[in-house]
């Protein structure tokens, strides 16, 4: 099986989360090996959290706000 | 209600009855799930109006992706159904929610009101008709609407910029102003749209954006932008993004070759004949009022200016001619977005100033059963995976994500619905909840920006607390974008079901806080806005305490003579200075100052010291700021203060009044504007200096034609209907002299009087008047006590010193601080009609706070860990909304310790505070670290 990387993505509610949302409506497509966690804000995640994402063996993230 | 349109209106002010005409959807609303189904299938394709036809769409239609309702409707002259009964139907045999209803009939309704606000809007000027653009002919001309929709994601070409006759990238991009505006010739609108100059820049520069390299020229004659912050935009628009400017009316569009370029000829400002090519010429079009709209205005018997804008007067900029029915927006004439915002909460003001003794007579609260105590129980998680009709079960296995979430650490029931949103399954979950004990639920469907208040109220008719919930968003976030990869879709879905279940696990109820409201308002400023949100609050029927520096009332406009429709403002003043002095609800605080300033919205406690030192505490739920402005003396230049003659534009208007002789016999005037305006230490529009100078030179024409007027000009901006001013102006003979910035005019004194020099760009020569009176158009400065009151009451003011509002569009007179509004020339440099429309905003937003004896606040707030926080006080200066503070502690055994302190009410969640501490310290409830990395954790599992 060829190599897939894990992308976590944590979305502003207030802007990505909503153009993540609107991107279903427009039936926009993309990879699907991204995982969007919703935050009130993108300041909202810490740096720890990044860090310990990319512990738990994620290749890529993402912070959208 | 959609699709409905006023048919008629009966009655008077305060009791008005309204005929509405609802046309048939054809789509059940209540059904509707906006799946898309139905478009899908539909073999008809129309034309697109909101993509201003660059695009097609079918019969059965959502307007654009965020229309609100987003639910599809049938264009009933399109639908092949419709037309020929039996045909077709693709729709309804597709539509999983069985929502079409071709049985569909147009309702009429009647509607008891007390009170009308008109917001019909405007139609941009078609330019097809007019012919000389080669609009409808030339493929490469477009308008602006449908340059706007090139450049959209959700445009026809997913936001590149294509030429329309060949799909090739466009290199070279001409707009042309002015296309239905300022023109009576080929359109009849002799009027400024307002708004076409700003628009025209930011697609100048949003279009090079998107195509690099793209050469982009504006053809305009002046360039309008006096907006906050906008003439800021149009350097940086020429500095920084190269989009050149072109003084110059072009007055045609020819083709060039076969290919589809566009041959443009036009006299530059040297005078020389210019020929260029562009790939595309974009047509900046004007605003104009509907033909639909001025029928229903002659319905009403609305008066209507010769623009066919709603006439309005300038001391009532909202009200129509006719009373109880208020306006706002572009038909009470062409503005932009912030200036329609505030005219929007301006009319509600008036509105609600007329229907204030009804207020909350048709309120009906809702009533919930009493919350469980789950506290002692372990996680029962309750999933509900919604197959949205086909929109998830069609690309997900739904049957073993259900089967997967069974098998997930606390979840005791799992079930699937076709429509989750539906109100049988809504029932059902309540019923389950209750029977089965449920203390957590997670819904597996669409997003919880449109869903979660409604699967909120199911839980709280099911007795347990609405934050123990959560959504994993697996239609618009998965089967929408991953259609073609079902089984990697259906992976996503258990991933998103395993995070959500992980984060819901630890989730504790939340309580909404409740603040309660003093109910009065505290005004800062006596001018015009100040005194107009003041009686706009006391006649509403709350108390009003006005503070003002100086022994009395009127500010700026004590100095000013007329609005620029001409009502005279002192007789004005006079009256609304009587009614305040005599007002019940009015406390006025003469000589006084805002000392210190404490609490929160809701629940201020300001303190006010007069001229004897004596100190008041005043007590006030919402503040509004109308501190004013001043004006600019321009000490150093064009010879004021050293020559005889030269005056400012208000000193000149007193000494005019005065009957001064050299005023009375002068025989040459010459106007310089831009004063201290538009300059690189003050790069700001003071707004209202060309209509005053125009509207000057008027007068002194009328006075004696012999006269000789000169106007100095950088760019004239008579927005608006303003222009009619201008137009005037030239007909009466007043000659308009455009400078440049680095071409000041020179004012001299010699034996023979002053004289004033000008470079004349027509003439190509220098230009020397000899003027008996030289009026200086000076700018309108930032009062010096703005960053004091900033300070106070923790709100911004910007690098010119104006008062920052939360949003320049959409919160045009609030500020980021809950329950402070800002009105007048304290914001921006503005005519009397829009200081007043924004002071009745200010008022109509400080009453939504006034109107309610206590305000709910949202529960996702930060909260501080008494363990973790040591006092740090990191966070401190992170927090956006000034709601943290430093609490210092003294034990019993006398060590002292530090903590934060949050103050809820100020508090909106974002949660930076949890972003920066070191320590754990704080946590946003229902956000917390703790609940983020389980989700982290729980999408790496699997």
């Amino acid at each position: 099986m060829s190599y897939e990387p894990k992308i976590i993505a944590f979305c502003c509610n207030w802007c990505s989360y909503a153009a993540a949302d609107l991107a279903g409506i427009s039936r926009m497509e993309y990879p699907s090996n991204i995982r969007i966690i919703r935050v009130m804000c993108s300041g909202m995640v810490h740096p720890e959290t990044v860090v310990e994402a990319f512990n738990l063996g994620a290749d890529g993230i993402m912070v959208l706000g | 209600m959609t699709l409905s349109e006023v048919t008629g209106v009966s009655g008077s002010e305060g009791n008005f009855t309204v005929a509405v005409k609802e046309h048939p959807r054809y789509v059940d609303m209540s059904k509707c799930i906006a799946c898309g189904e139905c478009a899908a299938k539909c073999p008809k394709q129309v034309d697109d109006a909101y993509n201003a036809s660059t695009k097609k769409r079918k019969a059965v239609f959502v307007k654009y992706s965020q229309a609100v309702p987003l639910k599809y409707q049938i264009d009933a002259d399109q639908c092949i159904y419709l037309q020929k009964p039996g045909k077709c139907g693709f729709c309804a045999k597709v539509c999983p929610a069985g929502a079409i209803n071709f049985e569909d009939k147009e309702k009429n309704h009647e509607i008891n009101v007390g009170s009308i606000i008109l917001a019909p809007g405007f139609q941009t000027f078609d330019p097809k008709d007019a012919g000389i653009w080669g609009y409808g002919t030339l493929p490469n001309v477009i308008t602006s609407m449908q340059l706007e929709r090139y450049c959209s994601a959700t445009g026809p070409t997913e936001g590149h910029l294509i030429r329309p006759s060949d799909g090739k990238p466009a290199r070279k991009v001409a707009f042309l102003q002015c296309v239905g505006s300022r023109d009576e010739n080929k359109c009849g609108n002799g009027y400024c749209s307002s708004v076409c100059c700003m628009y025209a820049i930011k697609e100048a520069v949003i279009a090079k954006d998107h195509v690099p390299g793209l050469q982009t020229t504006i053809f305009f004659m002046d360039m309008r932008t006096h907006g906050k912050d906008f003439d800021r935009y149009y350097q940086r628009a020429k500095t920084e993004s190269g989009v050149r400017f072109m003084r110059c009316r072009v007055h045609g569009v020819e083709p060039h070759g076969k290919d589809g370029d566009l041959r443009l000829h036009y006299i530059n400002e040297e005078g020389r004949q210019v020929e260029e090519y562009y790939d595309m010429v974009v047509l900046s079009v004007g605003l104009q009022t509907p033909k639909p709209v001025v029928r229903l205005a002659r319905d009403l018997g609305i008066q209507l200016t010769s623009g066919n804008f709603a006439a309005t007067s300038n001391f009532m900029p909202v009200l129509t001619s006719k009373p109880g029915i208020f306006t706002c927006g572009s038909f009470a004439g062409p503005k932009d977005i912030p200036q329609s915002v505030i005219e929007g909460s301006a009319a509600a003001a008036g509105a609600a100033n007329l229907l204030a003794t009804a207020r909350n007579t048709l309120t009906r609260d809702k009533t919930f059963p009493a919350e469980r105590d789950i506290s002692t129980e372990e996680p029962k998680i309750g999933v509900f995976v919604c197959h949205c009709g086909s929109n998830i079960a069609g690309v997900v296995d739904v049957a073993a994500v259900a089967d997967y979430a069974a098998t997930l650490p606390g979840v005791a029931h799992v079930e699937r619905n076709l429509f989750t949103c539906s109100q049988d399954t809504q029932d059902l979950m309540v019923n389950l909840i209750k029977e089965k004990g449920l203390n957590r639920v997670v819904v597996a469907a669409c997003t919880p920006r449109t869903h979660e208040p409604l699967f909120r109220e199911t839980l709280k008719s099911a007795g347990i607390n609405e934050y123990l919930f959560e959504m994993a968003n697996i239609r618009n976030q998965n089967s929408w974008v991953h259609a073609k990869e079902p089984a990697k879709a259906t992976t996503k879905a258990k991933d998103l079901i395993r995070m959500a279940v992980a984060k819901v696990s630890p989730q504790v109820p939340l309580r909404q806080l409740s603040v309660p409201v003093t109910r009065s308002a505290l005004v800062i400023g006596g001018g015009l806005a100040g005194m107009t949100a003041a009686l706009n609050l006391a006649d509403q029927g709350f108390p009003v305490h006005m503070v003002e520096k100086s022994d009395q009332l009127g500010g700026f406009a004590r100095m000013l003579d007329h609005t620029w429709k001409g009502d005279e403002i002192k007789p004005q003043l006079a009256n609304m200075t009587a009614r305040i002095e005599n007002h019940y609800n009015i406390t006025l605080h003469l000589q006084s100052e805002v000392k210190e300033v404490e609490g929160y919205v809701g629940n201020f406690r300001t303190t006010v010291q007069n001229k004897a030192g004596d100190k008041t505490v005043i007590e006030h739920g919402a503040g509004i700021v109308a501190t004013g402005g001043r004006r600019f003396r321009p000490l150093q230049e064009y010879g004021y203060g050293e020559i005889k003659g030269v005056y400012t534009g208000i000193e000149f208007d007193t000494l005019r009044k005065a009957g001064d002789v050299n005023v009375r016999e002068g025989k040459t005037f010459v106007f310089i504007q831009c004063v201290g305006s538009r300059q690189k230490d003050r790069p700001y529009c003071s707004k209202v200096c060309c209509t005053h100078s125009v509207q000057s030179a008027i007068r002194l024409k009328k006075e004696d034609a012999n006269r000789k007027v000169y106007i100095l000009y950088r760019d004239i901006r008579t927005y608006g209907e303003r222009e009619l001013l201008y137009k005037e102006a030239r007909q009466l003979g007043v000659i308009f002299i455009n400078y440049e910035l680095h071409g000041k005019p020179l004012v001299k004194h010699d034996m023979a009087g002053i004289q004033v020099e000008v470079w004349d760009h027509v003439l190509h020569r220098p230009l020397f008047i000899s003027a008996d009176v030289v009026i200086l158009a000076e700018a309108i400065l930032a009062n010096q006590d703005g960053k004091k009151i900033g300070q106070l009451f923790k709100i911004p003011v910007d690098a010119d010193g104006f008062f920052q509002e939360a949003h320049a569009k959409l919160r045009p007179v609030d500020f980021v601080t809950d329950g402070m509004f800002v009105a007048g020339l304290a914001h921006y440099p503005k005519p009397v009609e829009e200081s007043i429309a924004q002071a009745m905003a200010a008022s109509a937003r400080a009453a939504t706070l006034l109107s309610k004896e206590s305000i709910t606040l949202e529960a996702i707030k930060a909260t501080v860990d008494v363990d973790n926080c040591d006092g740090c006080a990191l966070c401190l200066d992170v927090c956006p909304f000034s709601a943290i503070s430093l609490m210092e502690n003294t034990d019993n055994e006398g060590k002292i310790s530090r903590r934060i302190d949050i103050n809820k009410a100020q508090c909106k969640g974002c949660g930076l505070c949890q972003g920066t501490c070191p320590k754990r310290g704080v946590f946003v409830a229902g956000f917390s670290l703790d609940q983020i990395n389980r989700q982290v954790a729980a999408a790496l599992a699997g």
